[in-house]
């Protein structure tokens, strides 16, 4: 295997991996973008999808793609939900307080999973849904079917969502409210009905994300939110938070840098490469890659 | 001089009562069980109360208390079970426990410094981030280090601490942190967490002093860890979870934000609240997540808010008690003759 091959084989291991934490970028920054607030619970949100996915096929014998769409819309009233019934009242609270329900649904949202029957402790296989295939696209570089999937559906769910963003009335609400809450309200828009949106846009885009890592994966667990969560969230920082094109390039360069890390022999400090990148963007250029100076107002 | 010698005293008296506690332990008048959840009462206590000066004082949110206890404890755990490794050997028994204990504070200490900098220079959330991820690496890495046991832990450590040295060890942590926080250090922190940029405008350098804050915080959550590895007499990398630090976080949020005796409380009481619903275990964390989301949802400074509990609010509260009280039976009365 020359080092050609070996950096051609990482670079596609990152990028697919990369977009499932694109996908789960794109919630926390659009959730930042609006209401400022860290959504602890976005990485159980991904988990909680994974296993509504992995129960509608399993026990309601859906095909991967309806499984993949309820998961979404079941997401969405969850996110909408939890916006509604613990951020809402909190919007004008101390920040801290919001973070501290953020992380308080987050642990909540583990240990019911934790305690129910269906999900358990232990991890469950996610069935193969489709036949695994494996493609050599160059000698010694290859790529599986599922990989594939897992690429194409991550690409258009980010074109779709940017159509959302860009194209639409809703979406242009959302800038809107994102750029001035109050200058957004004076102009007729409905800031609590867009915010809502906002969480139900993003808490869809994490449960594809769910639903694809565990069929890639093979396994869905209790805890499966947590890493990803806190990886998709370092992505998020590294394209700038609250900028939608930077949490895609920002989950794309993680996943690579993680895939290169770990073939380079250090498997098992993986995980810590995205908090190392995490503490050194944070020295270098906190507002990310893509991110403006902006000054703070009073 | 008055309130000094005052202080003192009190401080006297406390150690007194501490060790006459320690004195029953050891004569067996108070049951193994019981002694052995107090300790671990004052060790929380020594969590609580410097994870406080965080999140309470500073207004700041730190996620990642137990990987700074982790730190401590691994630390001073190295050092008392290998007998020529850092320290020298003259340091034997309880003073190299002693030692060691500073030694793992001192560690967290610096981990503290090297997490806190960069994510305290900035304004906004990422502390809790970053703290939340540290926890988690600082997990894996244990996992992976052969020389200190990996996933199966440290044992064999020596029993060094006693009740008495864990209610040392808090009754030095309150008054150190009370002290800091009365100081003009102190307001500073405060000034930040009441308004950062009206801080920043009044000339107070703000990453230092959050910086300092949390430089101190994670230094008696190093000592804790020690406390708790010598009580246990071993570490794992399952002993410090994120877990642990939610349970010090709604330590901090029941006894109130910035309150220092509320902290106190919240961790006696929880520390109970969790032995006597062992029977409960799996839907412990159930009951944690949702006070913490009930208590910032209705009481978003905690329940006692930045008060601290003494006589003379007991005494105030009365007096408002008794004054509604009145208010409401004239009003009855007008009511009546109406």
């Amino acid at each position: 295997m020359t080092i050609t091959q070996q950096i051609l084989q990482q670079l596609i291991n990152g990028i697919s991996l990369g977009s499932v934490y694109a996908l789960m970028a794109l919630g926390y920054t659009m959730v930042y973008g609006i209401i400022k607030l860290i959504n602890f619970a976005h990485g159980e949100v991904f988990m909680i999808g994974a296993f509504v996915g992995f129960f509608s096929i399993t026990k309601l014998d859906m095909g991967f793609f309806p499984a993949m769409f309820t998961a979404m819309i079941f997401c969405a009233i969850l996110g909408v939900l939890m916006e509604r019934l613990a951020y809402k009242p909190l919007r004008n609270a101390h920040r801290v307080a919001a973070l501290m329900t953020a992380v308080g649904l987050s642990m909540l949202f583990q240990n019911l999973a934790l305690a129910h029957s269906w999900i358990g402790a232990s991890a469950k296989g996610f069935p193969q849904v489709f036949p695994l295939r494996k493609f050599e696209l160059m000698e010694n570089v290859t790529i599986s079917s599922d990989r594939i999937l897992m690429l194409v559906i991550a690409i258009f769910l980010m074109i779709a969502l940017q159509f959302i963003v860009h194209k639409t009335l809703m979406g242009k609400a959302m800038r809107a409210v994102s750029l001035d809450k109050d200058a957004a309200r004076l102009m007729g828009i409905n800031v609590d009905k867009t915010i809502s949106f906002t969480f139900a846009l993003g808490s869809s885009l994490a449960a594809a994300a769910g639903v694809l890592f565990a069929l890639n994966y093979g396994i869905v667990v209790y805890q499966m939110g947590l890493l990803p969560g806190l990886k998709a969230f370092v992505a998020a920082v590294l394209g700038g938070i609250g900028i939608i094109p930077g949490a895609m390039v920002g989950g794309l360069l993680l996943g690579v840098t993680e895939s290169a890390v770990s073939a380079a022999g250090g498997s098992m400090f993986r995980d810590a490469v995205a908090f190392a990148a995490l503490i050194i963007m944070l020295l270098v250029k906190p507002t990310g890659l893509f991110g403006k100076n902006v000054r703070e107002k009073v | 001089m008055a309130k000094r010698f005052s202080a003192i005293l009190q401080l006297v008296l406390l150690l007194a009562v501490g060790y006459a506690i320690q004195m029953a332990m050891d004569a067996e008048l108070i049951n193994r069980y019981y002694a052995h959840v107090m300790t671990i009462m004052a060790i929380f206590v020594v969590g609580a109360v410097s994870l406080n000066l965080i999140n309470g004082i500073c207004g700041q949110f730190s996620l990642g208390h137990a990987g700074f206890m982790a730190v401590g404890a691994y630390t001073a755990a190295i050092i008392t079970k290998n007998p020529d490794l850092i320290l020298p050997a003259i340091f034997t028994g309880n003073i190299r426990f002693i030692l060691a204990t500073l030694l793992g504070g001192m560690m967290a200490a610096l981990v503290g410094f090297m997490v806190g900098l960069p994510s305290l220079r900035l304004r906004g959330d990422y502390l809790a981030i970053v703290t939340l991820g540290f926890g988690e690496i600082i997990r894996i890495l244990l996992l992976n280090w052969d020389f200190v046991g990996g996933a199966s832990g440290y044992f064999g450590l020596a029993r060094h601490t006693n009740f008495f040295a864990a209610f040392l060890l808090s009754i030095i942590t309150i008054t150190i942190i009370r002290n800091f926080i009365q100081s003009s250090h102190g307001r500073a922190c405060i000034s930040i967490r009441e308004d950062e940029i009206a801080a920043e405008t009044m000339g107070v350098p703000t990453t230092r002093y959050k910086v300092i804050a949390f430089v101190i915080a994670s230094f008696f959550a190093g000592t804790a860890g020690s406390m708790m590895a010598h009580l246990t007499q071993m570490v794992t990398p399952a002993s410090f979870t994120f877990i642990l630090s939610i349970e010090l976080l709604l330590m901090v949020v029941l006894g109130g934000l910035g309150s220092i005796s509320g902290s106190i409380g919240a961790a006696i009481f929880l520390t109970y609240a969790a032995e006597a619903l062992r029977a409960f275990r799996a839907y412990r964390m159930i009951l944690y997540s949702l006070l913490l989301i009930f208590i910032m949802l209705f009481r978003p400074k905690g329940l006692l808010g930045n008060q601290e509990l003494s006589l003379s609010l007991l005494r105030e509260s009365f007096k408002n008690l008794r004054a509604r009280w009145r208010r409401k039976k004239k009003d009855g009365i007008t009511a009546a003759a109406e």
